[in-house]
């Protein structure tokens, strides 16, 4: 919230955001609106085909895209989406996120979240070695046995698991 | 008279001993999901359904449907005593709720909010009970055109009635209609917008859309505001919560007032949040002490939590009894019939009467336990927001990623669930309303199936959807619906005009 606080800080515009958003939405109804074409968007023997329905919706995506393109251009260039120094806080949390989701195929999903875990212990909260080491082993061994025990669901696991045989 | 005697059956299937830990546990469970940031009704039921796939349909819906309740509970926990609304519903409960916390009156805002949460439930619930076979006889008379025609008035009402800009809001919508579109097309089984993607076969789940885009999301958000919890303490006893009731009753006005938007709002799907920003300004309209709203007045308290409870509970009826689900955590639960093999509409409460009488008994169980949970364990529940941002963000970026797997044992839909978190971190930061998109992503194909059958019966003409006074009728009233906010306007001019 303090942070928040702060008028002089600096920034991307919110209306900057805004007008790439809307083109996003624009692109993404063009995508649709190309898929729908390919598949067909007319009549065929069982009736509408496949492309009809999305045709149509790509086609008001695209149309609302344009009308919030318009009302983002017309947005105050004053305010900011948000501040530099604010979306390195949540680049700092991406950035670790990416890498433990890219990770779990190969190191399954308790070592990676343990390290996930640690690392954000360690370096936003500073915690000592131990408490860190006692939370961040502590909660994927607390799923371990929630999941594959006791609702006997199995998640992704690693050569840790393969070494401890489990 | 039939409708007793299912309902007294219900109770029984929810009297069984497992049934009511599995109540208890949902409870415990939904209270801790609305007390967290970044995990709640709608994400936290999404997480947790895979759990339930070795359960029975109606032990799975009681406890999915327990923890909404939960969270519904838990959103005021935070709202009073750490000014921070756990859920978007409590946001209006902030407004006078934390400054009775401040002035050292936790615990009478406590026990209103969950006393007046309970009573808009029952309220609801029992709206459910009388209301929705109704609904559910009268519905097995629709054919495709009506089905599509209920469909168009529940996503027209989404933005008219909204308060996000209404291009926003269809945008969103459009973009959960198109990625429901992807892949295997239902109807002529052909592949459609894949570009070759093998992943994209089945299209995009709405499970992992909806545990990225609400959880994840949310975590962003907390991350860029810095969040530092400073709460109130709370301690609630038998004194508080007596004085407290005995004070309750004088305000029934605003009680009945409040349980009559939620449940309108709640049927119509625009939710929880605005039925209980619109219970708070009306209260505060029409209140004697109006004036002090948002200084601290119980009224002020009262009159928003009785109306989210309402309309979150209200968001059933549709589900139940149409398939149309009126909130995302009601579309959550809808998703959750469809695994279980039951076909969400009337004809559950022919086939499946076991299943809908019992969630109907549990809604009435559950709240009363809930209620009883709250009361006594508030200190509890409020540590945990005690714990540090630096580990429970980490632990809630797990308890996502395991839920996101768990859908289909895939890794792919982790990666996916990033990526729908970091989109609902802009749309919400852009204006873009989250609710419209996931609904359309767990109605697509359904509305689409019932407009191609439409089309496919009048050989193309859209006349099929005038072609008789019901179709018509709902058609006419979702074009109200649509632009209401214009009739609203053009109707105040006008009477500008003439006065």
């Amino acid at each position: 919230m303090s942070e928040s606080q702060h008028a002089a800080g600096n920034g991307p515009h919110q209306r900057t955001i805004e007008i790439t958003v809307a083109l996003l939405t624009a692109l993404l109804g063009l995508i649709t609106i190309y898929g729908s074409v390919k598949v067909g968007i007319g009549w065929g023997a069982e009736g509408p085909k496949s492309g009809f329905f999305p045709f149509y919706i790509g086609v008001i995506i695209v149309a609302c895209s344009v009308v919030n393109l318009l009302l983002a251009w017309m947005v105050d260039r004053v305010p900011l989406f948000a501040e530099w120094g604010q979306l390195r806080q949540v680049f700092f949390v991406v950035l670790p996120t990416t890498i433990y989701v890219g990770a779990i195929p190969y190191t399954g999903i308790y070592l990676a979240s343990a390290l996930l875990i640690a690392l954000f212990m360690k370096w936003l909260g500073r915690y000592s070695w131990l408490l860190t080491a006692a939370i961040s082993i502590g909660v994927p061994v607390a799923f371990y046995l929630m999941f594959e025990k006791w609702f006997l669901v199995p998640l992704p696991k690693g050569p840790i698991e393969d070494w401890l045989g489990l | 008279m039939e409708e007793i005697t299912n309902l007294f059956n219900g109770f029984a299937v929810v009297a069984q001993p497992f049934n009511i830990m599995v109540m208890l546990v949902g409870i415990v469970l939904g209270v801790i999901i609305g007390v967290l940031p970044g995990l709640g009704g709608a994400n936290g039921v999404a997480i947790l359904l895979p759990l339930t796939f070795t359960m029975s349909p109606t032990s799975a819906i009681i406890m999915l449907s327990c923890i909404y309740w939960g969270a519904l509970f838990g959103g005021a926990i935070t709202s009073i005593l750490f000014n921070i609304p756990g859920e978007p519903w409590s946001v209006a409960t902030t407004f006078d709720g934390h400054p009775m916390a401040q002035q050292g009156k936790a615990g009478e805002a406590l026990t209103a909010a969950f006393t007046s949460s309970f009573v808009g439930a029952l309220f609801a619930v029992i709206m459910i009970t009388l209301v929705a076979p109704l609904v559910a006889k009268f519905a097995l008379q629709f054919g495709p055109a009506e089905k599509f025609a209920v469909f168009f008035l529940a996503f027209c009402s989404f933005i008219g009635m909204g308060k996000e800009p209404p291009f926003k809001t269809i945008a969103s919508m459009m973009i959960g209609f198109a990625l429901a579109a992807v892949g295997l097309d239902g109807v002529t089984g052909q592949l459609r917008l894949t570009f070759g993607f093998t992943e994209l076969l089945n299209g995009f789940d709405f499970l992992i859309a909806v545990i990225g885009l609400f959880g994840i999301g949310e975590i962003l958000l907390t991350m860029e505001e810095g969040l530092s919890f400073k709460g109130r303490s709370a301690r609630i006893n038998m004194k508080v919560v007596m004085q407290t009731w005995a004070e309750l009753p004088r305000y029934w006005m605003t009680s009945l007032r409040s349980c009559l938007i939620g449940c309108w709002m709640g049927i119509s799907p625009a939710g929880a949040t605005p039925a209980s920003f619109m219970s708070y300004g009306i209260a505060k309209r029409v209140s004697k002490r109006g004036h002090n709203f948002g200084k601290g007045e119980i009224e002020g308290v009262v009159a928003p939590e009785t109306a989210a409870h309402a309309a979150g509970t209200a968001a059933l009826l549709p589900m139940l009894s149409l398939g149309v689900p009126g909130s995302p955590t009601a579309a959550v639960l809808l998703g959750g019939l469809l695994i279980w093999g039951l076909q969400p509409g009337p004809l559950l409460f022919i086939e499946q009467k076991e299943f809908v009488w019992g969630l109907i008994a549990s809604m009435y169980a559950g709240n009363l336990i809930g209620l009883i949970v709250v009361l006594t364990c508030v200190p509890l529940f409020a540590a945990i927001l005690r714990i540090p941002f630096s580990i429970i963000a980490p632990v809630i970026l797990v308890v996502c990623a395991i839920g996101a797997y768990t859908v289909h044992n895939s890794t792919f839909d982790v990666m996916m669930m990033l990526v729908f978190g970091i989109v609902g971190y802009i749309m919400k930061k852009t204006g873009y309303p989250l609710a419209p998109l996931v609904l359309a992503i767990v109605l697509g194909d359904k509305a689409e199936e019932a407009f191609r059958q439409s089309l496919l019966g009048s050989q193309g003409s859209l006349g099929i959807f005038a072609s008789n006074g019901l179709v018509g009728t709902i058609m006419a009233l979702g074009f109200i619906a649509l632009f209401w906010p214009l009739i609203q306007a053009g109707w105040s001019r006008l009477r500008t005009a003439t006065a």
